[in-house]
């Protein structure tokens, strides 16, 4: 079994089929169509660039070159998960407890498969390492920023009745107990839910990526197994991580709910 | 200021003035800058939740974080449910089925339950009926005077500040008084 190159002209094909949807989008008004151009594009620059660093990335295997792509991978996530709050921790606390979850979620976590599980020699070989990276990151992303973002607007939203019980004697720990839990929960729920679902309502994109690429589907089962281990892993560790550090933030030594940490985004 | 043991002080002032902002720092929700003794006993040198059991603050729309009245009413508060007009019954209610001064009512039970030094009342009788407004009034001066407890009503009614005050502030004016008797001494 073989790859089949695709060809420009084969991706343009593809690309045909989006823009009858951006057409369609006009007569029904949904405005979309000029954001789904825009991601489209999007799309195509950052995977092709992203395409040419991995290229120069696995002809010189170089441990520091792959070290400073995760780092920038970590970032510009952490970057992500903060962007996607409505309601952000001020002074860079958002910025800072998203990007702390993601490398928890996502950096320890492959560096532990790299070293422990899978047992490569080197353990940084760019094949194994970017890849494991990308998709921990890609998926641990949306359960933190999903519990964050539950964790603040709850807070921000039920602020009279947080406030009720510090009044009542409550430590801030018992005052925000429930809205914590609830956004673990929340941050938790999508990748059970899919680790539910995997294989008999979706087949999972990496595992149908390395079937196409013409991996024999057992072996290929059995590291998209890995895989969702990785990720619930990652991401529970991550959600647990980002919404205890949040919601402790959103208290100071005196017990007090300080919203003024908080500031919506519009 | 000072509060002295049963004293009743109502506070006045336009709004704006900053009444609500001064009992929210007394009861220390909010940060500020000032500090607060009780019986002689700095809030700062007391641990947070025991300061806001001695010092409790009622504000004029109180919140319920369970879903029944009951799972905010311990045994003490059940049994002093007639003194504010309500049978056993409200015990199954659902809080948000309650109109709000049903619920400070509700709120002024829940507060003497812990038995406070300080009651704080933020305009926490303004939207109760005449004739519950008379029976709250009542329950508070009754625990008032049979534990010594100190209140700040803070309200725009010179009704109401005239039947339960023993002294009363403007608050365009702070006072700022030594008297070391104060069961409250506050200066925020």
């Amino acid at each position: 079994m073989t790859l089949i190159p695709l060809t420009p002209w084969q991706l343009a094909l593809a690309a045909v089929l989006l823009l009858i949807l951006v057409m369609l989008s006009i007569p029904l008004r949904l405005q979309l169509g000029q954001q789904m151009v825009v991601a489209a594009v999007r799309t195509t620059v950052q995977l092709l660039l992203v395409g040419l660093v991995l290229e120069i990335i696995f002809g010189d295997i170089s441990p520091l070159w792959i070290l400073f792509m995760a780092l920038f991978m970590v970032l510009a996530a952490g970057y992500e998960v903060h962007q996607r709050q409505h309601y952000r921790l001020t002074h860079g606390w958002g910025l800072g407890i998203g990007t702390g979850a993601m490398f928890i979620s996502s950096f320890s976590i492959t560096l532990i498969a790299l070293t422990a599980i899978l047992n490569h020699d080197p353990w940084y070989e760019p094949q194994y390492a970017i890849p494991l990276l990308g998709m921990l990151l890609g998926n641990t992303m949306n359960g933190i920023s999903l519990g964050l973002d539950r964790l603040n607007s709850t807070v921000w939203q039920q602020r009279y009745q947080i406030e009720a019980r510090l009044l009542m004697g409550h430590s801030a720990n018992d005052a925000i107990g429930d809205i914590r839990r609830d956004s673990i929960r929340t941050g938790l729920i999508p990748i059970i839910n899919s680790m539910a679902a995997a294989g008999i309502i979706s087949l999972p994109g990496m595992m149908t990526g390395q079937i196409l690429s013409g991996t024999s589907p057992m072996e290929a089962v059995k590291y998209q197994i890995l895989i969702m281990f990785l990720i619930a892993a990652g991401t529970g560790y991550g959600t647990i991580a980002a919404v205890t550090l949040g919601s402790r933030r959103l208290f100071d030594d005196r017990q007090r709910l300080r919203l003024d940490r908080l500031r919506p985004t519009t | 200021m000072t509060l002295a043991a049963a004293e009743s002080i109502a506070i006045s002032g336009a709004s704006g003035a900053g009444k609500s902002q001064f009992l929210r720092a007394l009861v220390d929700l909010d940060p500020h800058d000032g500090e607060m003794w009780l019986n002689g006993i700095a809030a700062s040198s007391m641990d947070a939740m025991h300061w806001r059991r001695l010092v409790h603050y009622i504000p004029a729309e109180s919140g319920w974080w369970a879903e029944r009245v009951s799972d905010h009413l311990g045994s003490q508060a059940r049994q002093a449910l007639p003194e504010v007009g309500f049978s056993e019954t409200i015990l199954s209610r659902e809080v948000r089925s309650l109109s709000s001064g049903e619920r400070q009512r509700l709120a002024l039970l829940r507060a003497l339950e812990g038995a406070p030094q300080v009651l704080l009342l933020d305009e926490a009788s303004a939207n109760i009926d005449p004739e519950n407004q008379l029976q709250f009034e009542l329950l508070v001066k009754k625990e008032q005077q049979q534990r010594q407890m100190g209140v700040i009503w803070v309200t725009h009614d010179v009704r109401l500040a005239a039947r339960v005050a023993t002294r009363r502030l403007s608050f365009s004016r702070g006072t700022v008084d030594d008297d070391p008797a104060a069961l409250l001494k506050a200066n925020v």
